[in-house]
Order: C-alpha cells, then sequence, then structure tokens
C-alpha cells in the first residue's frame, strides 16, 4: 500500500439549490518520498481538489490514507503553499515563518524556534529580509517566504497550489530550481503534491504527472511516469527525449479529455495555452 | 498664488463669510448677541480659561475638562462593551440572527430617551450619564469589528487552519491584527456620538461641564455663552475626531 491512498473521492457545491458536481471518483496513491504533480486546465477543479488533499474541506465521499490510517482534517505533518501567498501583512518574514514553527513544534524552546526560523529563510535567501513585511517584498520574495514557511515545520506531506503562478516567468524558474533543491536536500523525503496548469513546471519537478480530466465533474486521468535524472533543467529538458515523450503523454491526456468536452468557454482556451507550446515545432 | 497659500486663504474666506451670516443674523433677530458682544462677554470664559469662580461658573478648558473626563469614561464603558460583543457577532453568525434585530431597534434610539431610564436604574445623575453615553456611542463599533472579522479574507483563514493554530492563537494573531482598522474606525465613530451625547446628559442633569453651562446661560439669559458653549462643542469634537484618525492611521495593519 502507497504511503497516500486516495480513494473515490467527489465533492460537489449547492449553487443556488441545485449541485454543482465538481469531483468524481478521484483516486490516487503516492508512494513515500514521491513528487507528484496534478496538471489540468485553469476552472477544472484543481483548487478544489488540493483543498480536499490538505484536508482544508471535507469530501462528499470517499477516503484518504496516509501511512496506513484514514485522515480527516488538516494533518499535523503536512504544510500548504497557496498562490497568492497567504502570508500575514501585519507580520515580518521572520514572524511568518515563526507563526508557523511556534504552531508545529511547541517543544522547542523560543530560541531554537527563532533559530528554526531564520535559518529556513536564510535557506530561500531571504537572510537579509528577515524583519521586512510582506508589503515591502517583490511577488517571488514573498513566496519564498511562503515556501520558507512551509518547510521551516519539516513536513512529511507537502501541498503546492499553483505556487508559480502569480510569478514573472524568470521569476518563476528560480523559483522552481529552489524547490526541487528544498524538496531534494532535505535530510529526510518529503511527499509533494503539486496543482499545475504548467507542463513545463511539472515535468521539471515531479516523478509522475496526472493530468486532470476536465468536468464537470473532473476527475484523474493515468498517471504519466517522468524518468528524468536529477538535478533537471529548463533548457535540457527542451531537447531531451525523455521529456518531450512525457510532454506528448500529458499533452495527448489533456487534449483528448477536451476533445471529448464540447470546445467552447474559457476553460479551452486556457487550457490551449500550455498545450500548444511545445513539442516538435522546431525546424530541423 | 501657491498651494499652501490657498489652502490657507479659501477656509479663512469661509469662515469670515461664516461670521458676517452670523453678524447678518444677530440684526434680525433681537436676542441673538452679535459675535463681537459674543466675544465681549466670553472672553474672561477664553482669556483664563482655568479659573473657578463658582460651581458652573468656571473657564472654558475647565468646563470642557469636566465633559472630556465623562465622556472618557462612557465612551470606555461603551466600547469595552461593544468590542467583545462585536467579535462575537462576527464569527458567529447564530448570534448575529439572534440580536440583530434587538440591535437595530436600540441603535436609533436617543441619548434623551436612555438618560431617564438611567436615573430609574442608577438613581444618580453621574452613572446615568455614563449609561446613556455607553448605550449610544457603542453600535458603531460593534458593528464595525462584527464588520470586520466578516472582512477577514478566506486566505487568513486557511492560514489559521493549514498552521492548525489554537483558537487563541488564531484570535490574536490573525482575527485582532485582521480587524483593528475596521474596530478603530468604529471607535472613532463612537467617540463622535459619545461627545454628542454629553451634552444632552449634561444639560438634562445639570452637572458642571461644557452642557450644564450652556443650559445654565440659557436659564440665565446670557445668550452670548449659549454661542461660546457651542462653538467650544464644535472645537473639541473636532479636535477629538482628528486625534482619533491619527490614531487609526498609526495603528494601520494592513
Amino acid at each position: 500500500m502507497a504511503f497516500i491512498e486516495v480513494d473515490g473521492i467527489a465533492k460537489s457545491f449547492s449553487a443556488q439549490g441545485s449541485p454543482r458536481h465538481v469531483l468524481r471518483n478521484v483516486s490516487l496513491s503516492i508512494e513515500r518520498g514521491e513528487f507528484v504533480s496534478i496538471v489540468g486546465a485553469m476552472g477544472s477543479g484543481k483548487s478544489t481538489l488540493l483543498s480536499l488533499l490538505a484536508g482544508l474541506t471535507d469530501p462528499d465521499s470517499g477516503t484518504m490514507t496516509v501511512g496506513g490510517s484514514v485522515t480527516r482534517g488538516v494533518r499535523s505533518d503536512a504544510a500548504v503553499v497557496f498562490q497568492n501567498y497567504s502570508l500575514l501583512p501585519w507580520f515580518t518574514a521572520l514572524e511568518n515563518v515563526r507563526l508557523a514553527v511556534d504552531a508545529a513544534c511547541p517543544g522547542l524552546s523560543k530560541e531554537e524556534q527563532r533559530q528554526r526560523a531564520t535559518q529556513t529563510l536564510e535557506r530561500v535567501g531571504l537572510g537579509n529580509a528577515l524583519h521586512k513585511r510582506p508589503r515591502q517584498l517583490s511577488g517571488g520574495m514573498r513566496q519564498r517566504v511562503a515556501i520558507a514557511r512551509a518547510f521551516a515545520t519539516k513536513p512529511d506531506v507537502l501541498f503546492l497550489d499553483e505556487p508559480f503562478g502569480a510569478l514573472d516567468a524568470l521569476t518563476r524558474e528560480t523559483l522552481q530550481q529552489e524547490l526541487a533543491r528544498l524538496c531534494g536536500d532535505d535530510d529526510r523525503a518529503v511527499t509533494t503534491v503539486m496543482i499545475t496548469n504548467n507542463v513545463e513546471e511539472a515535468i521539471l519537478l515531479s516523478d509522475r504527472i496526472v493530468p486532470m480530466i476536465p468536468g464537470p465533474p473532473a476527475t484523474l486521468g493515468a498517471p504519466i511516469p517522468v524518468d528524468l535524472p536529477r538535478p533537471r533543467s529548463i533548457a535540457q529538458l527542451a531537447h531531451d527525449e525523455q521529456a518531450t515523450l512525457a510532454r506528448g503523454h500529458v499533452v495527448a491526456a489533456l487534449t483528448a479529455a477536451l476533445g471529448r468536452k464540447r470546445p467552447t468557454g474559457a476553460l479551452h482556451a486556457d487550457a490551449a495555452a500550455p498545450v500548444l507550446r511545445p513539442v516538435a515545432e522546431e525546424p530541423r | 498664488m501657491t498651494k499652501r497659500m490657498i489652502n490657507l486663504v479659501l477656509p479663512l474666506c469661509g469662515l469670515a463669510l461664516a461670521v458676517l451670516a452670523w453678524w447678518l443674523a444677530s440684526r434680525v433677530v433681537a436676542d441673538l448677541p452679535s459675535p463681537v458682544r459674543t466675544w465681549e462677554e466670553s472672553k474672561l470664559y477664553i482669556l483664563e480659561p482655568l479659573s473657578k469662580r463658582g460651581e458652573t461658573d468656571q473657564g472654558i478648558l475647565l468646563l470642557a475638562y469636566y465633559s472630556l473626563m465623562r465622556v472618557a469614561r462612557g465612551f470606555l464603558l461603551g466600547i469595552a462593551l461593544a468590542t467583545p460583543i462585536g467579535f462575537l457577532l462576527g464569527v458567529s453568525p447564530t448570534l448575529t440572527r439572534m440580536f440583530d434585530p434587538i440591535m437595530q431597534v436600540l441603535r436609533p434610539i436617543s441619548p434623551l430617551a436612555w438618560l431617564p431610564l438611567g436615573l430609574v436604574i442608577f438613581q444618580k445623575s453621574e452613572p446615568a450619564a455614563l449609561f446613556a453615553i455607553a448605550v449610544c456611542s457603542m453600535w458603531p463599533t460593534v458593528i464595525n469589528t462584527m464588520m470586520g472579522v466578516r472582512a477577514i479574507p478566506q486566505d487568513y483563514w486557511n492560514v489559521a487552519k493549514v498552521l492548525r493554530l489554537s483558537k487563541f492563537t488564531t484570535f490574536t494573531k490573525i482575527i485582532v491584527p485582521a480587524t483593528l482598522p475596521y474596530m478603530f474606525t468604529g471607535y472613532r465613530l463612537s467617540l463622535g456620538i459619545a461627545w454628542l451625547v454629553i451634552v444632552a446628559s449634561e444639560m438634562l442633569t445639570g452637572t458642571p461641564g461644557v452642557g450644564g453651562f450652556l443650559w445654565q446661560e440659557y436659564n440665565s439669559l446670557v445668550y452670548a455663552h449659549i454661542l461660546l458653549a457651542i462653538l467650544t462643542i464644535g472645537f473639541v469634537g473636532f479636535v477629538l475626531d482628528r486625534l482619533m484618525s491619527i490614531a487609526e492611521t498609526k495603528l494601520r495593519t494592513i
């Protein structure tokens, strides 16, 4: 049995009396230490799925087990990074991270808590911005604080909800690399689930990619393995044969799903953007 | 002319026009003292603002001080009640649904109506005045604090959930800082109301203060002092509001 087992999760919301089915029959197994990305178009229910996995909302049906036991609500060994940083504006970078450390590690002394928070911020390159408030930081730096807040508690499970979605392309790439480094160089393996709409990002970071078949209700497609040595870089992935193959599979899974649906509305346009970009366009 | 000069000159022009209008009105209405007469009869109170000649015959600053102290106590009592009520109503939709109708009915009641009730309950004028001030001034704080709690973005609630913060930590580190700006807007509005109520309550109870002075001078037919009291009330109210909005900006958290 895998470390995380998600079995038949479904979720619907009631909008003006009539239920809106967002997710159906979502099943997924994740090994300990694995990095899994769930790739899908905007509005396909990805964020709903993440908040279900992270325990922020309860599913209508289905179960999730972590390490063999059924889990409900937010786990104490899990951390979440949100797309919009979700830092508290009245606290400095250090205070934001300390809030997490203090809550997760009440056993540590004040000094140890402070040290842990400081060190984690230093690891993401914010050693000289400890006492800045989120307002004084750029988007990239804010997301670094958010990532530090997640890693500072040394979580077993990490949930990332489009962590780089709000960043510009250059900042995004630097942060992707840093995340890969953080996930790699921790003394123990972090099991990571990332939600993204960016196929390249998924290939860069993941061991497996799970395409999200849009609904409503949406569900998950068959996982696609990404067998590439680490560390990876965007430049190298652009020409790598394995990467091209994985990219092709993901794109095929996403487009096949779209083909079955009526090609109308914003959903289709959004999905087309990551889909059209890569593969075999280069003249040789 | 520089912008600064204009900013200074225009209000002065407005003031001159207002005084002119006052003077014209005093020509028409026989009993209304003119600006000059008001100054002549009031200057003792203004030039010796802290002298005490009798129970109500005191310098204007001393009178204002009595009123301010009374307002301060009533206001503090009011917000001490209103802030926790606001937080409770903000976090609990059930409580809101329970008490909202009562609040809507109590809110528009005039201080003049509360004061006799206070006198019946407390038998003395001082606690009755505090009661009236507190009851009238608490509503903006209740409502703003409640709105502030409701306006906390889902993001912050998610942070509290994800970090598994205790109820107490969530309250002190998230709810209070997120609500603070709303609370202070409430405090500022409450203080404004408290200052409105003080005059009415002093007039009815005859206690020394600006309002008591106003009523006494009306009864003694010294009409110039009515104007003196009115101007003082306006001026002090203005200063209070400025001070509160300075505190509001200083304490901005978001």
